[in-house]
């Protein structure tokens, strides 16, 4: 039941008219960080408010939300968001992909292809992908607006020089519609192909204040060099649990004698493919006990 | 012959006082211009308004651009002017943390310039970065170290290198030996000295040590109060300075 002290979906209407405006900015200039005045959320500064703010302007009471935390549906960050909504929008909630008309994400894109009928949110923590070569903000815009990307090249260099490879797995920037470099959030760069979708992806960043959009069909491509191609790299493994050759993986410590797992990061994915009858080597087994003597 | 670089009454006031009045000259390919003077001369603002740094109040700087032929860089839009300013232009600091970054290693210093203007190929980056690091003698096991790790004059070293790699026409350089002792200062000197004439380079140089424009400047522009009070060939200004000023400049110098 939504508790009457608060408007639909948190938010007053003027400041998600405020953010809708910010929101058509951004499709209207595929991955141009647009500025709006971020507002104080129920939530800590990192914790997902420049989603939250995306999601609650996008909201309407037919909406079915998801909410997913490192591509899981059942971490402290997923539950208490989806919560959040449930409380202030009374909307209704899912954790399967299909079902779900907004997805607000952390650090993942669902492996299951999305919509046209679907909104990704993503939060984002820092959106500006040349923060840490350059300092000064103005001196970044004006990068942006000239096109002045080489430095973004610097980053790959150093990391080529110092580890062999462009090491960069995460956050990993993108040129979007030949235009704008920009920062994908933290998801892994396995999911960077992803990008070119048939969903609408928006982004939120709370604290610096910026929202940025990919259009449906958008063209994104990753940096790289010539003789460093793009590796949208995974953990080289089947998921333990669901078999499954072509997901993105966690590694899950299992005990303190250096057992491992590797499972789906995306809970809904794997759980859809378990109840389909797939099975991986660690389906049925359970963890060792734990050896209290030889610990004491 | 065309002039590179011709400027015609720059002048830059900041507020009421005066940064620089009326500077005329012309710099002719493979020349090198010294600009001396005591401190709050106008030297410095003088070299910032010619490279773009400061918009000048009035005047002209016409560029001999290798597309269009000369053109007034003031009148340029902003990205024209940058593109300049990394490809046909260089600017070398004077205190080596404004012109290098110091927490990117030294081949990616000098690839910076190469991958802002499209270089997209790791390897042929990487043996443009080792080749100009051998030639501003830095030995090519330290390209993966970074600028912090690195002496003073290794760091104005590798300035040059950073700022050379993209093959400018024109190099404006602020103090380029100040802060290094004599020693460094001399093979600074000698590399700059080789690298103008063999890349057949200009540069317009401001210091006070009238030692550093005697060995590298063709011409000399002796500068007080913000007004050029003398020019003429280096050591035609050095052994019979005409202005008052200029006199006391050169017998101010201590003799060892």
């Amino acid at each position: 039941m939504t508790d009457q002290a608060y408007n639909f979906a948190y938010l007053d209407e003027q400041t998600k008219r405020m953010i809708r405006r910010a929101i058509l900015k951004g499709v209207a200039v595929p991955g141009y960080q647009v500025p709006f005045a971020s507002r104080e959320m129920p939530m800590p500064y990192g914790w997902g408010t420049g989603g939250v703010q995306v999601s609650a302007a996008c909201l309407t009471p037919d909406d079915t939300l998801k909410v997913i935390d490192q591509g899981a549906d059942d971490t402290t960050n997923a539950v208490s968001i989806r919560k959040f909504f449930e409380k202030t929008a009374e909307v209704a909630v899912t954790e399967k992909t299909s079902e779900a008309s907004v997805i607000q994400t952390r650090h993942r894109i669902p492996e299951e292809p999305l919509t046209e009928d679907q909104i990704l949110v993503y939060q984002v923590p820092i959106p500006e992908p040349l923060r840490f070569l350059e300092p000064s903000e103005v001196e970044t815009r004006k990068m942006h607006s000239l096109e002045e990307y080489g430095l973004m090249y610097v980053k790959l260099y150093e990391d080529i020089s110092r580890h062999g490879e462009i090491a960069t797995a995460y956050a990993y920037p993108v040129k979007v519609e030949d235009r704008y470099v920009m920062d994908p959030s933290p998801i892994p760069k396995f999911d960077n192909p992803k990008m070119e979708s048939a969903a609408l992806q928006l982004f939120g960043a709370g604290r610096e204040q910026r929202i940025y959009a990919v259009p449906p069909y958008t063209k994104v491509v990753s940096l790289d060099f010539e003789d460093h191609p793009f590796d949208p790299s995974k953990a080289p493994h089947p998921c333990a649990l669901c078999g499954a050759e072509d997901s993105y993986l966690d590694e899950v410590i299992t005990d303190d004698r250096g057992g491992r797992m590797f499972v789906c990061s995306d809970t809904d994915f794997c759980a859809g493919r378990r109840a389909a009858g797939f099975t991986g080597e660690m389906t049925n087994t359970r963890p060792a006990p734990v050896d209290t003597e030889a610990m004491a | 012959m065309t002039p590179l670089l011709n400027v015609r009454d720059l002048t830059k006031a900041y507020g009421g006082r005066i940064g620089c009045a009326d500077v005329s000259f012309s710099l002719y390919p493979g020349e090198v211009l010294g600009i001396v003077g005591e401190s709050g001369s106008g030297k410095s603002t003088l070299l910032n308004c010619l490279a773009g740094h400061l918009p000048p109040d009035t005047g002209e700087v016409i560029f001999d651009t290798r597309a269009d032929g000369p053109r007034d860089v003031l009148q340029m839009s902003e990205p024209e002017r940058r593109m300049l300013g990394r490809t046909d232009w260089a600017f070398v600091h004077q205190n080596p943390r404004d012109g290098l970054r110091m927490r990117v290693s030294a081949g990616g210093n000098v690839g910076e310039r190469l991958m802002a203007v499209g270089a997209r190929h790791y390897g042929e980056i990487r043996e443009q970065a080792l080749d100009w690091l051998d030639r501003v003698e830095i030995a090519g096991e330290r390209v993966d170290d970074r600028p912090a790790a690195f002496s003073g004059g290794m760091q104005q070293r590798l300035q040059i290198a950073r700022n050379l790699v993209t093959g400018p026409r024109l190099i404006f350089m602020d103090e380029p030996t100040g802060g290094l002792d004599v020693s460094v200062q001399a093979r600074l000197l000698d590399l700059l000295r080789g690298l103008v004439r063999q890349m057949g380079l200009s540069a317009i140089v401001v210091t006070h040590d009238l030692a550093v424009v005697r060995l590298l400047a063709d011409r000399l522009m002796v500068m007080k109060d913000g007004h050029v009070i003398e020019t003429g060939l280096t050591d035609q200004v050095l052994d019979d300075p005409q202005a008052p000023y200029t006199q006391l400049l050169v017998s101010s110098v201590l003799q060892v």
